[in-house]
């Protein structure tokens, strides 16, 4: 903090108050009604509703359909997170290299940052459209039987496509950014200790990018947790079959379609508790890179 | 023109951590007063805490005859110039200068003849609607006392404003400090950690060591007659020559050394004689032999470093000691010379308590 | 002669199949939407520019029941550039009082606060979807802009983006202001203000683009189609096209999601460095 500060008795306070209520209204008083509800079995009218521990967290926890949408998400995010991460490096690294059209290539891979996921959902859906997508044509004409509206597989892949598309950009960017604050002087010594080019990125460019792989790894995972609700929503909505619901996107599903507070309650706080896990792991992180 | 008086000011931080011990000092008006030490010795401190931006832990801070122990930075009429300057990157030179007159409501005609003028003073009136990242970094420290001057304040406040800067400019903008000060007269508080700047700079000399004052008083007579062995070392450059030694009645003794011209001091204790390298000359008669090591030569003077033979330092090596001599004298490497000193100029210290025996 | 450098042609090879991948389906969408209905029903997705693009925009933009059933075009750009300004602009000035006081006043409840401000980082809207529907709701901010913008604007990323700014100002700063006279209010706007300068066009950039592209919040908060924006209308379009009928408006559904893409497209790639420096910045 400063050495020095003002010292005020209702001055900071007016400052903080804007933000300390909408807090309190929109984000805790909200999540406290989740826990809470998460306890709750309302009856099939909503008039009435009565404490049942822990019944909400069992029913749905365990239902095939969570335990669908959980594996689904892990898988999912996962290889949302290593593609989109592997592919951003390769870009961002080749695009340090160059110095002829650096500045054009660094913008045309960076702008699909500003597309919205739904509307990236939306043209990927279209792209993959039976009637009309190249896509749909072109896999079917190379032999895959693909049909996204009938297969899971195919599905999941088409959801993985447009998350990975989606993401890219913004790797890239920190990706990019990451390998031009490796100072000058750096690669000169490993260009005189080392020859090989993709030797000296292992060993050399590699590990120094690592707090920036580390950072964007827990930024991808939780946008493959949250942020492709909006892709999900427009391209199979969890179909077939509820395979590519994600753990979000069935929340949402339960609670405003299904009308089923209490499990979509319960749902959520097994959501908070994993952000929470999330940030714990991104904290320790932090604190370490302050050391170093 | 404003006495500024501190009585038994004592810092203590809410970790434990004692940065002033309690110091008492007179400034009177005028006066161009330098804290000088090592870093982390407090002097920072109780420069911020006349300016306000410490609070006091203890003791009492008067600017003529009020208490401003309460009082905020902003009223107790003192400016500053910071380290770094502290300019506002966004502001003009004009808007920098002119910034702490708007707050204190004068009228603009005024504000544009002060700023005026003291740009005059400094030379950097082609600059007033620059930007400070468009100035050197001289430029930048005539633009911070500018700052200060404009205010006409009670007391100027310096916190090693010049070591920013490199060598040639810093000796050329303490000259100018120094001429400044003359010129306007007012009480001054300058803290380095450069005892050439102490020494050029100050009417008086504050040595100040672990958040106490060692010594205080003219440059001169701390360089002559320092109190103490922290204050001998600490001024004068190049650093006095210190030897560890025994008295056993008639001599100092170190190793096979036996000086002789020292009388009544202490048998029992151990002993630091102190010479400083200026008053060393080749003499055949001398005490020391020299095994010259290294010769620096400055220009008009070499230092000579070497071993002086036959003393031990805790019995491990020989001392190094320095010698100033003119240019002309260039002994060969590894030769020895033979050195005197004038024991009437030699100072003797305790070398548990630091203190001056004689 | 000049020897192949392989290394560079396949650096460049690797760099155009990106660049490829990132634009090509944005292209193909605008070259699509550039046709006719039944040409693209007849031929698939289009490579190249066609005849209907005046009829299309035209269409999707201006006509009543051009594209949704009721709302124009320009009045879902209208909400879109409102929930994008306004999230911006909120959201800057919310952090940079919060900010402000957290990082240059001493005062009791600083630390409680700060975990406060930092809760919301484990509370995503999606984990409090329903409950917080019914607080706005409880509250008749359906279908408003205040209902819509400020729940939005409180997160703690813009507070922990200018805290990290404000701790790297020089702490002289603020003491030299003391000793000039400066009020705690007068330090922040005579000098903190105008020194975020860059900061704070950086977080406006990216924070448009977030607000721009809100999906969940707006999707549950507005039930009339007057209150669209382009990124809901996109999930009205795909409802229709789903929904199948006689036939499918795909130069529309295009349309929408080019004009759902441009504006946030355009700010970035104008105020590039800005927004690189924001972004990179805003994440430490």
């Amino acid at each position: 903090m400063k050495r020095v500060q003002f010292e005020h008795s209702a001055i900071p306070y007016l400052f903080v108050a804007p933000q300390i209520i909408i807090i309190l209204v929109f984000f805790l008083w909200p999540a406290a009604q989740a826990i809470y509800q998460s306890f709750l079995l309302e009856d099939a009218f909503g008039l009435s509703s009565q404490f049942v521990w822990f019944r909400n967290y069992e029913d749905t926890i365990f239902s095939d359909s969570w335990l669908q949408a959980a594996g689904f998400t892990i898988v999912f995010s996962a290889i949302v997170t290593f593609l989109s991460l592997a592919l951003a490096l390769l870009l961002a690294v080749k695009a340090n290299e160059v110095i002829r059209g650096a500045s054009t290539y660094k913008t045309t891979l960076m702008w699909a940052y500003a597309i919205a996921p739904p509307v990236a959902g939306l043209m990927g859906n279209l792209m993959f459209n039976p009637l009309i997508g190249d896509m749909y044509k072109f896999l079917n004409a190379i032999g895959w039987d693909f049909d996204h509206k009938l297969d899971s597989f195919d599905a999941g892949f088409v959801v993985v496509l447009i998350s990975v598309w989606k993401q890219v950009s913004v790797n890239f960017i920190f990706f990019l950014s990451g390998l031009q604050g490796i100072p000058k002087s750096v690669n000169e010594a490993s260009m005189m200790d080392c020859r090989s080019p993709t030797r000296r990125f292992w060993t050399i460019t590699f590990p120094l990018l690592a707090p920036t792989t580390f950072f964007l790894m827990v930024i991808n995972i939780t946008y493959a947790f949250f942020e492709t609700f909006g892709i999900i929503d427009t391209t199979t909505r969890g179909a077939p079959g509820g395979a590519t619901n994600t753990l979000v996107f069935k929340v949402f599903q339960d609670g405003f379609r299904g009308a089923d507070l209490g499990g979509s309650s319960a749902q959520s706080v097994v959501l908070m508790i994993m952000v929470l896990a999330l940030t714990v792991v991104q904290f320790r992180f932090i604190e370490r890179k302050v050391h170093y | 023109m404003s006495k500024v008086q501190l009585s038994n000011v004592i810092k203590t931080y809410p970790n434990g951590a004692e940065a002033v011990r309690g110091v008492d000092m007179e400034i009177q008006s005028g006066e161009f007063i330098v804290f000088v030490g090592p870093s982390g010795c407090g002097k920072s401190t109780l420069l911020r805490m006349i300016a306000g931006l410490e609070k006091i832990t203890d003791g009492q801070i008067h600017i003529d005859d009020g208490l401003i122990n309460d009082v905020s930075p902003a009223d107790r009429d003192v400016a500053m110039v910071f380290q770094n300057y502290a300019l506002y990157p966004h502001m003009t030179v004009r808007g920098n200068m002119s910034y702490g007159l708007k707050n204190r409501g004068m009228p603009k005609s005024e504000i544009d003849k002060k700023v005026t003028d003291a740009a005059e003073m400094l030379r950097i009136g082609d600059f007033l609607d620059r930007q400070p990242n468009q100035l050197s970094g001289g430029q930048r420290q005539r633009v911070a006392m500018g700052r200060a001057i404009v205010r006409e304040p009670k007391v100027f406040l310096f916190d090693e404003p010049l070591s920013n800067l490199d060598a040639k400019l810093r000796v050329q903008m303490r000259i100018e400090i120094k001429r400044l000060q003359r010129r306007m007269n007012v009480t001054s508080i300058y803290v380095t950690h450069d005892q050439t700047e102490a020494m050029t700079l100050a009417d008086r000399l504050a040595v100040i060591n672990d958040g106490k004052i060692e010594q205080m008083g003219a440059p001169i007579d701390l360089y002559n007659n320092p109190e103490t062995l922290f204050v001998a070392s600490f001024i004068g450059s190049p650093q006095v020559n210190l030897l560890p030694v025994t008295f056993d009645g008639q001599h100092l003794v170190n190793g096979n050394l036996k000086l002789a011209g020292f009388s009544d001091l202490p048998n029992s204790k151990e002993l630091v004689l102190g010479i400083r390298p200026d008053e060393l000359s080749l003499d055949d008669n001398g005490q020391f032999p020299l095994r010259v090591d290294i010769v620096e030569q400055h220009g008009s003077d070499n230092l000579i470093y070497g071993g002086i033979l036959g003393a031990t330092d805790d019995g491990v090596e020989e001392m190094e000691f320095c010698f100033k001599t003119s240019q002309d004298m260039l002994p060969d490497l590894d030769s020895t010379l033979t050195l005197g000193f004038n024991a009437e100029r030699a100072m003797v210290f305790d070398k548990t308590t630091g203190d001056r025996l004689r | 002669m000049k020897q192949w450098n392989w290394r560079l042609i396949s650096t460049h090879a690797i760099l155009i199949v990106g660049v490829c991948f990132m634009s090509l389906p944005v292209w193909v969408a605008f070259a699509t939407s550039t046709h006719s209905a039944e040409h693209i029903l007849r031929n698939g997705l289009q490579f190249w520019p066609g005849s209907d693009f005046v009829e299309t925009y035209r269409q999707v933009l201006f006509v009543d029941g051009g594209v949704m059933k009721s709302v124009l075009g320009t009045t879902m750009l209208k909400n879109s550039l409102i929930l994008g300004i306004g999230f911006a602009v909120g959201k800057v000035i919310i952090s940079m009082l919060a900010a402000y006081a957290i990082v240059y006043f001493r005062f009791k409840l600083a630390v409680p606060l700060f975990w406060v401000i930092f809760m919301t980082l484990l509370l995503p809207l999606e984990v409090r979807i329903i409950p917080s529907y019914e607080v706005v709701a409880g509250l008749g901010l359906l279908d408003t802009h205040v209902g819509l913008i400020v729940p939005l604007i409180a997160s703690a990323t813009g507070t922990f983006f200018f805290r990290q700014f404000f701790r790297s100002v020089p702490d002289e700063l603020l003491e030299a202001a003391r000793l000039d006279g400066a009020t705690a209010w007068g330090f922040f706007k005579d000098i903190l203000v105008p020194l975020s300068k860059t900061m704070i066009a950086a977080i406006l950039i990216i924070m448009f683009v977030v607000g721009w592209n809100q999906y969940l919040w707006p999707l549950i908060m507005t039930t009339k189609e007057e209150n669209y924006t382009l990124v809901i209308g996109i999930k009205q379009i795909y409802q229709i096209l789903a929904e199948g009928g006689e036939l499918p408006q795909y130069q529309k559904a295009f349309a929408l999601t080019i004009l759902a893409t441009l504006p946030p497209v355009l700010v970035v790639l104008v105020f590039q460095n800005w927004f690189v420096k924001g972004l990179v910045e805003s994440e430490k």
